[in-house]
């Protein structure tokens, strides 16, 4: 390649990106899903023909982001190429092929120049409701949790399928708002598709090729780079998480060869009767998140990055087998990175930090008046997080989302979406474990009924009865409890109740410590005492 | 009084350099002095009297002066403001900590987020709650308001901020609370619902604690500013620049500094619209970039586009959400981290990368030779040969081109297998296409094509990369101004008296409460134009804009209201114009969900006469330049002969064909093989794409 040649391959693969955060943006804008336009849990990419990822926006949340990569290739196996036309939008909800769960909408769109199909544009959001038992751990099976939408065409030639639409229009609770979705999701690959062919114009090329090669060959030898650079050998690491009624093992083997890295989750324990089970698509996706933020933090996310990450695992809670009920997925895969975290911190001791939170501490609320009491009905959905882990050289950061990328919603928002007020949301003092690093403060928040109401709530927490660990002589972060104001214990998973007059009081665990407490510096707990977040009483 | 009647001053306090432009019944005196930040005031002084001598005038002569500071911006970047008490609801004590409970980088497991503006030892909680309807949960707890302002007095305090859930709503509690501590304390109290009454907590409490954290060091300094003009022989007022672009009275800027944060950019903006008035160009692109950062603003029928909210003080490469969020009207601008002496290095994908780190003014770019030894914007462009080595800034600056190209092959083109002028030419495309993407998307978020607009590019280093931005943008039209250096002080003088008051009011549109809405734009209306009136006697005219979304949507479009009284029966002409708006914003409307109101803003402001009328010459008389050297031309990817002109020789109506550098003092204007450029009948610069008129 000429000099003149690999500038301008630079210079398109920057506008190939810009390319998917203007097809990210507009789903942003346009998305009536709480979770997508408040807390960005959303993704948006394009492929090559081939249906190799090439360029991911970095709005976007890790459990969407790389479960889409993989997605692509059942949209590819299942409608052959001589059906596919210019102006098809093709979608599934179904969580083996999809991201997980049901409430996980995907749409991928053929970009076609003149006759050439050049690639696919991808996007994936949650929407607001899927029908069946709402979001929430209760089911028994996937057909309980809602409709299923196997790969079909959501457009033919531009044509939307009204047939689809009449069916879910009957399946789903708040029709408008998912179907306004529905079109969000097809317009914004719309959007990434007219870019797209707006510089291939521009620049002059007929396709993606030349410039996919580019990208991905450019992004292996990095990868290769970074996996030379990493000790070789297997290191293994388990963990205990709260499950819906036992706990549950989760275990993980990480194999670092000379140009891979595989993880196996052999060990784990078995599929959960209840919906917190993970189909392995999403296992997978948080594993290769944790795999790239110690091996390759600023390497882009595409086919290339993630083709040197393995996850392999017999059928488990973490590869739960169809038709397992999936619905809170995300609780556990929110635990992957720690369980992987935790094996890498043995290959590369000093480097990994602490566990922390991880889960999101989600909660769905929905809210009725009391019996023969005037009122409004609402489904209110929050996202909340815990403390993060401590950092090797940082303290972690307090109520911060990690794994996931989402962002939490203004109180005064959410006030607004139903007749419910939020009597507290503040740090948690005394949560963060102890150490040369303290780990990140949870939070508590305090929910009610307005006057003269009551709601059930899905409880989807985590990190109850199985506190974060701290590292390298850190100290454990605060264990998470779900009480009512009264002190009446509640469950960390399942739909149920507050009655009229009560409040749910949410106390989000903290993050683990990192590095002997002994080491800590005088002026970072003074800092601690004066700022209140570790307090003498210790409560 | 009309523009060209009278004398006006316009002071720009920069991070460097103080402008002072002068403008004299149509004449323009400017200088530019270095910033004293100790006692900012001396340097407006010092170039005032500059500026009088040039002009031949003495102080009492002036009739208005109009300054915009980034004082303000400063103090919260730096943390320099007043030690701030925060009084807030109980129960939500870390709003300003918690933020938004997320990461800005998804991936670095390391960042380290800003500190909020207030420690959490001076936030304190009181009772009392109001609902989202605004009605009052649970009365305030006054006595502990009273204890609270006795341990307040206790300490080093210098400002009060107060900000309670819901006020936006209902500002009963926020009020009282501000009369018990006023009854107690003589410290400045600043409350949510007068600082910014909009919806959604971390933003407003962000909001009404910087307006506090700035208050008093802005108040000592406007009021030394103002006795210093008066020992100084001025009789005239002193007006402030604001966020949003307009004027206000140095007494309500005093009260809500925190409205004068990023005043100075807006004055580029301004600087831009009134250029695009007077060329009656509807659609214009403003394009600033200096030292450190570039800056683009959409411009509409000669309005700068607004904002209700922005970001300051970004600490990691100006990425989204490492900064505060400010909610208050502001000119929106996109910046990033591209400017002259941005440093270019390479990524482990062998990708160069351009910014955001700077080289600043010392050590700067490597040519300057001032012991930078890493490639920065400026080298580069000194490689292709868009600067002259011999006579940058006048010639007082001699640049080192051995240095450069050293600098560039040892951290760019060595890891790239490119030669010095290769690797120029990527770090440059590099960070063109950096800002390109950034104007392409900017225009996306707010409905429009950037390719339909017209460019106006100034500050010192946009006319070196205009042509080519405009390559990539599709814009065929780009002007370059004289006296762009001082744009933003001219833009000052340029400035309306104008306000723009917020408020939230969420209701559904189907059956809304007209009553209630009219009060509540009057209300705006009394409070925008009552600012306006502080400074002019004129007729003053009203926008009315109200931020709408479909029910359940959390993004809101601006829908433009007429301005009169509304009734039951406009329903249909607002959702007509919601749905019109939405249709242009994201390709069509939605068929189902209700619509529904969230925010209002009414914007007063007075009529500014017309200035000067120019017609956009887009043909000219070519001319054939006399001296050559070879410049790199990033179209064709390789160096050509290229006309080199001085700009002072140029007249109005000449044209030179591309490729062509016309070079001046402060800067150089690169003309790339697609365009010509046509000298205009007010000496700026037009690049013209070749082929469209001729």
């Amino acid at each position: 390649m000429n000099q003149i040649e690999e500038i301008r391959m630079q210079v398109m693969w920057n506008r190939l990106i810009s390319v998917v955060e203007e097809q990210a943006m507009t789903l942003l804008r346009t998305a009536f899903s709480t979770s997508v336009r408040e807390a960005g849990d959303l993704s948006a990419g394009v492929y090559n023909a081939k249906g190799e990822m090439l360029a991911q926006a970095v709005t976007g949340t890790p459990g969407h982001v790389n479960t889409m990569a993989e997605a692509l290739q059942h949209f590819i196996n299942e409608i052959p190429r001589e059906e596919m036309y210019p102006g098809d939008t093709y979608v599934t909800n179904d969580p083996w092929k999809g991201t997980g769960h049901l409430h996980d909408i995907t749409m991928v769109s053929p970009s076609f120049n003149g006759d050439e199909l050049i690639g696919f544009f991808a996007c994936t959001a949650h929407v607001v409701d899927v029908g069946g038992r709402g979001f929430g751990a209760d089911g028994k099976s996937v057909y309980e949790e809602g409709i299923q939408i196997p790969v079909m065409k959501f457009a033919e030639r531009g044509e939307v399928n009204k047939h689809l639409l009449k069916i879910l229009r009957a399946n789903v609770r708040e029709a408008n708002q998912v179907i306004g979705d529905f079109y969000s999701l097809a317009a914004c690959n719309d959007v990434g598709h007219k870019r797209l062919i707006e510089m291939l114009n521009e620049v002059g090329l007929p396709n993606l090729d030349k410039l996919g090669q580019f990208i991905l060959s450019r992004t292996h030898k990095a990868m290769m780079e970074r996996i030379a650079d990493l000790p070789k050998g297997s290191w293994s690491n388990d963990m205990m998480t709260d499950g819906y009624d036992e706990q549950i093992r989760l275990a993980a083997k990480v194999a670092i060869a000379k140009d891979s890295v595989t993880v196996d989750l052999t060990g784990t324990d078995p599929m959960s009767r209840w919906g917190i089970n993970v189909p392995l698509i999403y296992t997978k996706a948080y594993a290769c998140y944790a795999l790239k933020c110690v091996v390759a933090p600023d390497i882009p996310n595409n086919a290339a990055s993630l083709a040197v990450f393995h996850v392999t695992s017999p059928t488990n809670i973490l590869n739960a087998a169809r038709p397992a009920p999936v619905s809170v997925r995300h609780v556990l895969g929110h635990m992957v990175p720690d369980l992987i975290l935790g094996a890498l911190a043995k290959a590369l001791p000093g480097q990994v930090l602490a566990e922390g939170a991880a889960a999101l501490w989600n909660v769905h609320i929905s809210v009725r008046p009391e019996t023969g009491k005037d009122g409004r009905r609402a489904e209110v959905l929050m996202f909340n997080s815990g403390g993060m882990g401590a950092r090797p050289t940082l303290d972690g950061l307090s109520a911060t989302a990690f794994p996931s990328g989402v962002h939490t919603m203004p109180i005064e928002a959410t006030e607004h979406t139903g007749p419910i007020v939020v009597w507290r949301k503040e740090l948690r003092p005394d949560s963060g474990g102890d150490g040369q690093y303290r780990g990140g403060l949870g939070q508590v928040i305090e929910i009610a009924p307005a006057a003269g109401h009551e709601f059930e709530f899905s409880a989807m927490f985590d990190r109850v009865t199985a506190a974060p660990r701290g590292r390298d002589g850190g100290g454990e972060g605060a264990l998470g409890s779900v009480t009512l104001d009264d002190g009446t214990v509640m469950k960390p998973k399942g739909w149920q109740f507050v009655p009229a007059g009560r409040r749910l009081v949410l106390k989000a665990p903290g993050g683990g410590g990192f590095g002997d407490p002994a080491k800590r510096s005088e002026a970072a707990r003074d800092e601690d005492r004066v700022r209140g977040y570790v307090t003498t009483t210790g409560k | 009084m009309k523009t060209g009647d009278d004398i006006r001053l316009g002071a720009d306090i920069g991070g460097t350099f103080t402008d002072i432009v002068l403008d004299v019944r149509g004449t323009l005196f400017s200088t530019k002095v270095l910033t004293t930040y100790m006692a900012p005031e001396q340097a407006i002084l010092d170039g005032i009297a500059i500026v009088i001598e040039q002009a031949g005038i003495s102080a009492n002569q002036i009739d208005m002066i109009i300054h915009g500071t980034t004082l303000a911006t400063n103090a919260l970047i730096e943390r320099r403001g007043a030690r701030t008490a925060l009084i807030t609801t109980e129960g939500f004590r870390d709003v300003i900590e918690m933020r938004t409970e997320n990461r800005f980088d998804q991936y670095d497991m390391n960042i380290v987020l800003p500190q909020p503006l207030i420690p959490r030892e001076d936030r304190f909680t009181v009772a009392g709650r109001m609902s989202a309807q605004g009605e009052e949960l649970l009365a305030l707890d006054e006595a502990a308001l009273e204890a609270l302002a006795k341990q307040i007095a206790a300490q080093d305090f210098g400002a009060i901020a107060i900000g309670f859930i819901h006020s936006y709503m209902n500002d009963a509690h926020e009020k009282r609370a501000r009369e018990i501590m006023e009854k107690h304390l003589d410290l400045p109290v600043s409350i949510s619902a007068e600082v910014s009454p909009q919806m959604r907590e971390y933003e407003r409490f962000n909001t009404v604690c910087a307006n506090a954290y700035v208050r008093p060091q802005m108040a000592d300094y406007l009021g030394r500013l103002q006795t210093r003009l008066k020992d100084m022989g001025t009789k005239c007022p002193v007006y402030m620049i604001h966020s949003g672009g307009g004027l206000v009275s140095v007494e309500t800027a005093a009260e809500f500094p925190v409205r004068l944060v990023e005043s100075g950019p807006a004055g580029g903006a301004i600087f831009a619209a009134d250029i695009a008035k007077s060329f009656g160009l509807d659609r214009v692109v403003s394009y600033d970039m200096g030292g450190t950062t570039a800056k683009i603003c959409l411009i509409e029928g000669y309005q700068p586009q607004t904002a209700r909210s922005f970001e300051v003080a970004r600490s990691s490469g100006f990425a989204k959400g490492s900064g505060m969020p400010i909610s208050i009207p502001v000119i929106e601008m996109i910046e990033i981290g591209a400017g002259g002496g941005s440093i270019a290095s390479v990524d482990a994908m062998s990708r160069i990368q351009a910014g955001p780190e700077s080289a600043g003014s010392e050590p700067g770019p490597a040519c300057y030779a001032k012991g930078g030894t890493r490639p920065a914007i400026t080298d580069a462009d000194l490689l292709l040969g868009k600067l002259d080595p011999d006579n940058f800034a006048g010639g007082k600056i001699r640049l080192d081109a051995g240095a450069a190209a050293t600098a560039m092959e040892l951290h760019v083109g060595a890891k790239l297998g490119l030669d010095a002028q290769a690797a120029a030419f990527g770090v440059c495309d590099v960070v063109d296409e950096n800002m390109a993407n950034a104007a392409r998307v900017h225009a996306v978020e707010n409905g429009k094509n950037i390719s339909d607009n017209t460019m106006i590019a100034f500050g010192g280093a946009a006319p070196l990369h205009a042509a080519r931005l405009c390559e990539k943008l599709g814009v065929a039209r780009c002007l370059i101004p004289q006296s762009a250096g001082v744009g933003s002080a001219i833009g000052f003088l340029r400035a309306p008296f104008g306000y723009e008051a917020v408020a939230s009011q969420i209701q559904k549109l189907a059956g809304f409460d007209a009553a209630g809405l009219n009060a509540l734009l009057s209300d705006l209306r009394a409070t925008a134009e009552g600012f306006v009136r502080a400074g002019t006697d004129g007729e003053i005219l009203c926008d009315i804009t109200a931020f709408m979304r479909y029910a359940g949507q959390g993004w809101e479009i601006p829908v433009p209201l007429p301005v009169r009284d509304f009734t039951a029966a406009d329903e249909a002409m607002i959702e007509d114009a919601f749905k019109a708006r939405y249709a242009a914003f994201f390709g069509r409307a939605v068929e189902g969900p209700e619509i529904e109101f969230v925010t209002f803003s009414v914007k007063a402001y007075d009529q500014r006469p017309d200035g000067e009328r120019h017609t956009l010459n887009e043909s000219g008389e070519a001319i054939a330049p006399t001296a050559f050297r070879p410049v790199f031309d990033l179209a064709e990817g390789q160096e050509r002969d290229t006309a080199i002109v001085a700009r002072t020789a140029l007249r109005p109506g000449n044209r030179v064909a591309g490729p062509a550098v016309i070079v001046e003092d402060e800067t150089s204007t690169v003309v790339t093989s697609p365009f010509d450029v046509v000298v205009q009948s007010d000496g700026s610069l037009l690049l013209v794409r070749k082929g469209l008129s001729q």
